[in-house]
């Protein structure tokens, strides 16, 4: 049953051991756990709330949490899903808190049908990231993720940048599995669409923004 | 196959979950549809560009002292009473 299949040359120790060490009260075995994972924490916490301040009390927040819930993590899950969860929903919480007057919730559902049809399908020039710096992409993928509801771009960041199977998205977020796979192709879709128009090959002349 | 129904499929697909037939029927799709060629392509660079991006890569010094308090926090915890 167990997967954990440590790496060549890298000595790790498996998650549950780390888990099973900090219930019993040994707070470094904690401090490895926090290591491991507060930097896709942080991540995911700066997606959801688009707020840098707000990211880094949603991972004290997230661990603390983790910390003091570890006698409730069964193991029947990964713990990093199990984390994740608990860090979604302080992240969500704080943008609540800033948005009230909009809804925030990974449940809703987006009106219209049609607005994850493809209008854009001219061919991407080759190396599409490479016509800009670096400072400009990340601010173009900045701004083009931070388009999307909440609950389209968290499946995305779940599924596409932190790399969680799409029963580890459902687990963590509370969705079932269609829901996770419908919002995942509509975010994928989307993003698509919008980056296009910095990617698109250009036929008229060079590469001139 | 419509466009539609590809575009349906276009997540299992880039997934590569999906059975040898309905992965066949995908790929004679994209053998002449130029327009879902190409938003099967760029839909994975996409994907390829966010997960290389590097965005919200956590500074080492605001780590160690995001760490330091999240593990005064724990310390706390353990040595305090064991109620909330
Ligand atoms: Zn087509």
């Amino acid at each position: 049953m167990n997967a954990i299949q440590p790496r060549v040359g890298e000595p790790v120790i498996p998650e549950m051991e780390l888990v099973q060490a900090a219930k019993r009260g040994d707070v470094a075995a904690f401090e490895d756990l926090v290591r491991r994972y507060d930097r896709n924490v942080f991540r995911i916490a700066q997606h959801i709330t688009q707020n840098r301040e707000d990211a880094e009390d949603v991972v004290q927040d997230a661990f603390l949490k983790a910390y003091e819930n570890l006698e409730q993590f069964q193991g029947q899950s990964k713990f990093y899903t199990w984390l994740v969860r608990i860090a979604v929903n302080e992240a969500l919480m704080k943008l609540r808190k800033r948005r009230p007057e909009r809804t925030v919730s990974l449940d809703e559902e987006v009106k219209t049908e049609d607005d994850s049809l493809p209008r854009e399908v001219a061919d991407w020039s080759p190396n599409p990231e490479q016509q800009y710096t670096q400072a400009e992409l990340r601010d173009i993928l900045t701004r083009t993720i931070q388009g999307l509801p909440p609950g389209f771009r968290t499946v995305f960041v779940l599924r596409d940048v932190e790399g969680l199977s799409t029963e580890e998205t459902a687990e963590a977020l509370d969705l079932s599995i269609p829901a996770v796979k419908s919002r995942l192709l509509r975010a994928r879709l989307q993003l698509r669409e919008r980056l296009s128009r910095y990617f698109q090959k250009r036929e008229s002349g060079d590469g001139n923004k | 196959m419509k466009c539609s129904e590809f575009l349906q499929e276009l997540t299992n697909y880039l997934d590569g979950v999906m059975d040898e037939r309905t992965k066949a029927e995908l790929e004679d799709h994209l053998a002449w549809c130029h327009n879902c060629y190409v938003v099967c392509d760029t839909t994975k660079k996409t994907i390829e560009i966010y997960r290389d991006s590097q965005l919200y890569e956590l500074p080492e010094d605001l780590r160690g002292r995001l760490r330091a308090a999240i593990m005064a926090k724990c310390q706390r915890k353990k040595a305090g009473p064991q109620s909330v």
